[in-house]
């Protein structure tokens, strides 16, 4: 019986950080596989997303800004709306320019919200981050929670901490993980719907051919930033997730560009960028392969340093989770030379009213 | 004067800011010549200024183990560029030669890739740690210090910062001797200025795209080594760190604008170092912690209000 917990424990943390990450390929999909925008910043708008949702709803600190206890959806909501800002402002500056000029800002920009986290130690604590983060579901066990309204209409402080007593140790972990799941499928429902709307005929127009699009009249520049700007706030939305998942961020090694970043493009371009369905299938596979290959290198060199037992197996293991990225690396190349549309490349989807 | 504004100013502003101008310039003429030439941002550029810095300290340990000389970091360097190079061929043959007809944000996605592949290797093979490149404290050379004191403007300069600036110089006249006399230099330029037409006029494109390589290879190993001179030690993300100061110097410049991407590189150092020095009252003018923001603003500002750079490169 444990045992049986134990795994649909690691099912269920596969789907919850999978999610996360199809929520970040969902947002990627808006900017590259609606309107051919090529950002390389991911890490950086998430960790805005994170950081605004983590300020808002922690508890007091003489470390770092907070202690405003707002409602949690509230604070999501503002993580998205500065997020967007952000990629407004990036938008205004390089979208009239040729992609790579976008991707060098993006990934400043990225680089420039990681030294503000950083250096900003007042507001953010600086390099060691933030701590005690509200998860959904879980935060209700939180003493702050449950002695305000709603939850004390119900039941009061001590009512309150004896039914959380009566609860096993994760019964959070499936709300949490079907909240996730329910936010990815409502994302998902509200792209399909924009794909198949005029403004995503007129964005699949733009991409396909900026010139033309533009001789029909059509606001080229206005459309991308639309596209860029919605596909930021849906990677916030991603980082106030991911910060409660985590509970604990900080600037460097949370949202490191090379894990965060990457791991989002592998996952889009192998599922298949402008493809929704597609976006999250990569997300849920990439993140499968990625967190079972660390279980595997791991349990393996385990079985090798009991062999050998004068080999010092940790100095591998740290060796060999960087391997594990050259190999990822490797298989998108792979993946953009032989399979540049991906698992499910994109579909147009027939307008209704006309027959083919 | 000097001993109140002159003496801190040049020694602990200009002079490192002077050194870090070359550094950025020498890995910017490689970024400015690949754009140009074939037309799309290299994002691997830094990691292979980084591997570079890396095969270089591999040369220096085994030649003192093995035969117990030790080499200087410039001699060292010279097996590190040839396989600087022939890691940049290797890389374009395989990763970047598929996508010649394909949009260019394919290879710019595959760049993307190519730094995290190449970053990762060098994480498993060296590990993460920083590595001691030049042991020891530098100290400021006696006869300029002594010379420069006589006059009563003490500088002090150490012996690297020679190297670095002087290895710099150097670069820079032969590769105008090859940019301007040979060839392949003028061929080089033909092609960033039009690739059709160099074709048709007989120019082998291809091999153009190799000296491309070779010579921003070259000037990739040269700015890593010099960067690990300078800093004494290497960091596996000292090349990420170099990236964003180059691709801004290469902007600044004008893309496909070498001796522009020279000029970009000395004022993002400048502005670097210059940035924090008490202009205004005491403290300094902007924190310390946000000057690797310096190149970004700059490159933004350019973008905003002249995208061609200060020397009209070619604008995509």
């Amino acid at each position: 019986m444990d045992m049986l917990i134990g795994y649909s424990l690691y099912a269920i943390s596969l789907l919850t950080v999978g999610g996360i990450y199809a929520i970040l390929a969902l947002g990627l999909n808006i900017q590259w596989g609606y309107a051919g925008l090529f950002n390389v910043g991911i890490a950086g708008f998430a960790a805005i997303g994170a950081y605004t949702f983590a300020l808002m709803t922690t508890a007091p600190s003489s470390y770092h800004f907070g202690g405003l206890d707002l409602p949690l959806p509230l604070a999501i909501f503002c993580a998205m709306i500065l997020s967007g800002l952000v990629a407004f402002f990036i938008g205004l500056i390089c979208i009239r320019l040729r992609s790579d000029y976008l991707a060098i800002s993006t990934i400043g920009i990225a680089e420039i919200i990681k030294l503000f986290l950083k250096n900003e130690t007042e507001l953010t604590n600086g390099p060691r981050g933030i701590n005690k983060i509200p998860r959904v579901w879980e935060h209700l066990t939180e003493e702050r929670f449950y002695t305000k309204s709603p939850m004390s209409w119900f039941n009061d402080a001590q009512g309150w901490e004896q039914f959380f007593d009566s609860l096993p140790i994760w019964w959070w972990q499936p709300f949490f993980c079907a909240t996730i799941l329910l936010i990815v499928y409502v994302i998902y429902k509200l792209l399909e719907t924009a794909q198949r709307s005029p403004w995503g005929r007129m964005m699949t127009a733009i991409r396909e051919n900026e010139n033309a699009a533009h001789a029909a009249g059509k606001d080229v520049t206005r459309r991308r930033i639309e596209a860029f700007v919605i596909g930021a706030m849906v990677m916030g939305l991603a980082g106030a997730v991911l910060s409660q998942h985590l509970r604990l961020i900080d600037p460097t090694n949370t949202f490191d560009p090379s894990k965060m970043t990457f791991l989002v493009w592998v996952m889009l371009i192998a599922g298949g960028s402008g493809n929704n369905r597609g976006a999250i299938f990569g997300a849920f596979l990439v993140w499968t392969i990625w967190s079972a290959s660390e279980i595997f290198i791991n349990s393996g060199l385990h079985i090798f340093g009991e062999m050998i037992s004068s080999m010092d197996i940790s100095l591998l293991k740290t060796r060999a989770g960087y391997l594990r990225m050259v190999v990822i690396g490797l298989l998108l190349q792979y993946i953009l030379q032989k399979y540049p549309d991906g698992i499910m490349p994109e579909s147009r989807p027939v307008p209704s009213g006309i027959k083919l | 004067m000097w001993e109140t504004f002159g003496f801190e100013f040049v020694n602990f502003y200009l002079i490192p800011g002077l050194v870090l101008g070359c550094i950025y310039a020498l890995g910017a003429i490689g970024i400015t010549l690949t754009f140009s030439i074939l037309r799309f941002a290299n994002f691997a550029h830094g990691e292979v200024m980084m591997i570079g810095g890396y095969f270089t300290w591999t040369a220096m340990v085994l030649s003192n183990d093995l035969f117990g000389i030790p080499l200087h970091p410039i001699i060292a360097a010279i097996p590190a560029v040839m396989l600087a190079i022939a890691l940049f061929i290797l890389v374009d043959r395989y990763f970047y030669k598929p996508f010649r007809s394909a949009p260019a944000i394919r290879v710019v996605m595959a760049s993307f890739g190519m730094m995290l592949v190449i970053r990762s290797f060098v994480q498993a093979v060296w590990g993460p740690n920083q590595l001691t490149f030049v042991p020891g404290i530098a100290k400021p050379n006696e006869l300029v210090k002594n010379l420069t004191a006589s006059v009563d403007m003490m500088i002090l300069v150490p012996n690297k910062h020679f190297w670095i600036i002087a290895g710099t110089i150097v670069i820079m006249l032969a590769l105008s001797w090859l940019l301007t006399k040979t060839k392949i230099g003028k061929g080089m330029r033909a092609v960033s200025d039009s690739p059709e037409l160099a074709k048709v006029s007989g120019i082998d494109v291809e091999v153009i795209v190799k000296a491309t390589w070779c010579v921003g290879g070259f000037c990739a190993v040269a700015a890593g080594v010099f960067l690990a001179m300078d800093l004494q030690m290497l960091e596996t993300t000292m090349g990420f760190r170099m990236l964003l100061p180059m691709f801004a110097a290469a902007i600044l410049g004008g893309i496909g604008r070498p001796f522009g991407a020279v000029v970009g590189g000395l004022v993002i150092g400048l502005a670097e170092e210059l940035s924090v020095y008490p202009w205004l009252g005491d403290g300094s003018l902007i924190s310390p912690g946000y000057k690797t923001g310096v190149a970004f603003t700059i490159m933004v500002i350019m973008l905003v209000v002249r995208p061609s750079g200060l020397f009209k490169g070619r604008l995509f």
